[in-house]
């Protein structure tokens, strides 16, 4: 049902839309039986004139098992998504997958910077690139994120990745996405955070991988790209791969 | 033991003393519970209108961003989370809580457990005092240089911990000082309550034989009494942070801004179920005697609430799913946190098992009681999406989460609160209601709040997140669709809010020209209906009852009588 507001644009979007549908027809099933029985018995026992109520004590053992038999059936629904909910939970939030990329996400007030590893595909070198609300990744790359803030608590939130996790000064959160659509979507800070909490919007970018490598070419300052020999011996590596 | 209040008060105040009182000797400074009672419920009433002042400034300007708001003018982002901060942080300890806890608790518990006061009547009127100080407290925080807190209710460190980040040095402090306040307030009124319930019930009221509400009140203040300690632990850590310069929460001094979390959701989420008891069992009395039934399931309920309360002090941390606590700390929530759905279906299917069977009058508390149960089965069956920790990945902090929360608290404090006014309101002043006041009022009131929250889901699932003062920024949010939608949940506000001035008008006119009430209007059992309508101070006139069954023994075969008192001997 969530596809019908936003795309799903990452690997576990799906799981999470899935296990929604599961509780959302579960819930509803139950909703819809319980009102509709309330209001049956409303419309049913309304006063009527020389009519007396009846003298039920739900105290005897057929009267009790009217309560008893719907609560198991409750509890048997709630193992069912219990046991979706772990399969989920465990796919996002602590399997993590060996990674093709990283990326260094830094919130404050009122601005995320995110860094994106250069040209040598190695994040923490000299040919970081730092961008102010533009997140860029590359679409069906696995990506580790590292999730740190400078002052308050923030929230990365990724409505279409369905991916959310609070931002604690103090500590690196580290985890992971798989973005599978191309396009623009919105970053939102999901934690409030002072006056500026509502200003903070970032944009996250997916491009094809010929894209991305195209923008990282462009934002990587000449001095550090690598050097004739290094691209040389880059290429030469890969067709030695190629032909074994 | 039994009457251990009786004694120093079994007759009115006015012949025990031989004087009569002046204005504010009878209803600033007495210690009468009732009074007391009053005094809680006008409080909370005056901070509910500042509380719907301020949802009504931010929803306005939701819907109209950036045009001045009528009455208020143009709401700045500082202004728009101080005024969701507030409204939020009123409504819960301000209005919900002395108003379905301390003036129900008040007013109700020694009149239905058949005795003339409180245990500790100058506790009982110092609580109000504090609580008093405390309210005045939150509303001098506003006017303070650089204004009122805006950190969310939540009130998350660093942020709330560092006038730095926050911007209010003099707001923030003073928000954290009401707060504690309100919470002494609710400690000392709390012992009263525990201590009466089991000291000073009639001669013969056993404990299946007090009303579902006492029981609901009284648990609810233990619970109360047994989560709040870390909160105030918590708050003075936080005060101490905000105004000393110690570190509890301040990671780069090796504090840790989790820790807050967990003190103040520990307090938290059974703060819902603290709030949540006292409205249950308002219900429960109403469906009672308005549909001519007994209670269905007493023990059943009885043992599902102590059940529902032991739970809740274990789900705090699903309030904390993504804030970086262990992930795998989720596998033990999540479970506990869907069990709770257990305890609460049993109630509610309690009560349609009340109903079945019954002789039901719709009058206006029996409407609001009706609404509560069919609204608030809308706030529990949200709760399992955002319960379970794979869908709250996406639903956290959206106006899902808001969407719910409201769909738990509006039937508990408003509805709930209703039902409760219109019920008890002959008891309390002598005067009956116009019920079709009463009824104009209470569509006015359900139809429209369905109005207000319904579109807040779809906006919660389409990834809007709350507490956000300027949507206008984020493209994928701001399309026409939504907007319409905030739109409406802002005009469906407006409507629910003219539609008060029918039950302000009706409660002052009812006051003054009312039909005379009678002792028991509704043909209730509980003892309260013994009483003389006021009741006096002193509750009895003297002659305490003498209880001889349950509370709720309606249509009892082989009477002729429909209603069965609790203190009419057997024959």
């Amino acid at each position: 049902m969530l596809e019908y507001f936003l795309p799903r644009a990452s690997s576990f979007a799906g799981s999470i839309d899935q296990l929604f549908d599961i509780i959302t027809y579960l819930v509803m099933f139950w909703f819809t039986l319980t009102l509709a029985f309330f209001l049956y018995v409303v419309f049913r026992f309304r006063h009527k004139p020389g009519q007396k109520a009846q003298y039920i004590t739900g105290e005897t053992h057929r009267q009790k098992m009217a309560v008893e038999v719907p609560h198991y059936l409750i509890l048997l629904c709630d193992l069912v998504i219990l046991g979706y909910t772990f399969v989920v939970w465990h796919e996002v939030k602590i399997d993590m997958p060996e990674p093709d990329a990283e990326v260094r996400v830094v919130s404050q007030q009122w601005a995320w910077t995110f860094y994106h590893a250069g040209m040598d595909g190695e994040l923490g070198t000299e040919d970081d690139i730092a961008t102010i609300n533009e997140l860029h990744l590359k679409k069906d790359a696995q990506y580790t994120y590292h999730l740190e803030s400078l002052d308050v608590m923030h929230s990365f939130s990724i409505p279409v990745f369905r991916l959310k996790q609070d931002a604690v000064p103090g500590r690196i959160i580290r985890g992971h996405f798989q973005p599978i659509l191309e396009g623009e979507w919105d970053i939102q800070c999901a934690e409030m955070c002072g006056y500026g909490h509502g200003f903070m919007p970032a944009r996250v970018i997916i491009s094809s991988a010929e894209e991305y490598d195209a923008w990282v070419a462009e934002n990587t300052p000449d001095h550090l790209k690598p050097d004739t020999a290094y691209a040389q011996n880059e290429s030469e590596k890969k067709e030695a791969s190629n032909n074994g | 033991m039994a009457n251990t209040a009786s004694a120093t008060a079994s007759v009115g105040h006015d012949e025990e003393h031989g004087h009569s009182e002046s204005f504010w000797s009878k209803y600033c400074f007495s210690t009468d519970h009732k009074i007391i009672g009053f005094q809680y419920l006008f409080t909370g009433m005056a901070m509910g209108v500042i509380g719907g002042f301020f949802s009504y400034v931010f929803r306005m300007h939701l819907a109209f961003p950036g045009s001045s708001v009528p009455f208020f003018g143009v709401v700045s982002p500082a202004a728009y989370n101080s005024l969701v901060t507030n409204h939020g942080t009123i409504m819960i300890f301000w209005v919900a809580m002395p108003v379905l806890v301390a003036a129900l608790g008040n007013f109700l518990i020694p009149l239905m457990i058949g005795c003339d006061d409180m245990v500790f009547p100058k506790i009982n009127r110092l609580s109000y005092q504090v609580f008093l100080i405390s309210a005045i407290v939150l509303i001098c925080s506003f006017f303070v240089p650089q204004g009122g807190f805006g950190g969310a209710w939540t009130s998350y460190p660093p942020l709330s911990s560092n006038p730095q980040y926050n911007g209010t040095p003099f707001g923030a402090p003073m928000w954290l000082i009401a707060v504690t306040l309100e919470i002494i307030a609710f400690l000392l009124g709390g012992i009263n309550f525990i201590t009466t319930l089991m000291n000073a019930r009639a001669k013969g009221m056993r404990l299946y034989d007090i009303p579902m509400v006492v029981w609901m009140i009284v648990i609810a203040s233990i619970l109360f009494m047994a989560s709040v300690g870390p909160l105030v632990a918590g708050s003075v850590m936080l005060l101490f942070d905000q105004t000393l310069g110690t570190t509890f929460f301040d990671p780069a001094a090796g504090g840790d801004p989790v820790l807050w979390q967990h003190l103040f959701w520990f307090f938290g989420h059974p703060e819902v179920y603290v709030v949540l008891l006292p409205a249950m069992g308002v219900v429960a009395e109403i469906i009672c005697t308005f549909s001519r039934k007994k209670l269905f399931g007493y023990k059943m309920i009885l043992y599902s609430s102590i059940g529902l309360g032991i739970l809740s002090f274990f789900v705090w941390a699903h309030h904390q799913f993504i804030s970086g606590v262990d992930p795998r700390a989720t596998y033990l929530f999540t479970t506990t946190t869907l069990l709770i759905s257990i305890p609460v279906a049993i109630m509610l299917f309690a009560f349609i098992g009340t109903l079945w069977g019954g002789s039901i009058r719709f009058t206006t508390p029996m409407l609001f009681a009706l609404a509560f149960i069919a609204e608030f089965l809308i706030g529990g069956v949200t709760g399992i999406w955002l319960g379970s920790s794979g869908t709250d990945i996406y639903l956290h902090d959206t106006y899902f989460v808001l969407a719910h929360f409201h769909y738990t608290f509006v039937p508990i404090a408003i509805i709930g609160t209703f039902a409760a006014i219109y019920y008890w309101f002959p008891k309390m002043f002598g005067k009956m209601l116009s019920e079709r006041w009463g009824k104009i009022h209470f569509w006015g009131t359900v139809i429209p709040f369905n109005g207000i929250f319904l579109p807040l889901f779809i906006l919660g699932a389409a990834g809007q997140h709350r507490r956000i003062a300027g949507y206008t920024a984020y493209p994928d949010l701001y399309t026409e669709n939504f907007q319409d939608l905030r739109v409406f949940a802002t005009s469906s506000l407006i409507v629910l809010i003219l539609f008060q001035i029918p039950f302000f008008v009706n409660f002052i006119v009812s006051l003054k020209r009312g039909k005379k009430a009678g002792n028991n209007p509704w043909k209730a059992n509980t003892l309260e209906w013994v009483a003389t309508s006021p009741a006096p101070h002193g509750n009895f006139g003297g002659n305490l009852p003498e209880v001889y069954r349950g509370p709720y023994e309606y249509s009892v075969e082989g009477r002729e009588e429909d209603y069965w008192p609790q203190n009419e001997p057997s024959k």
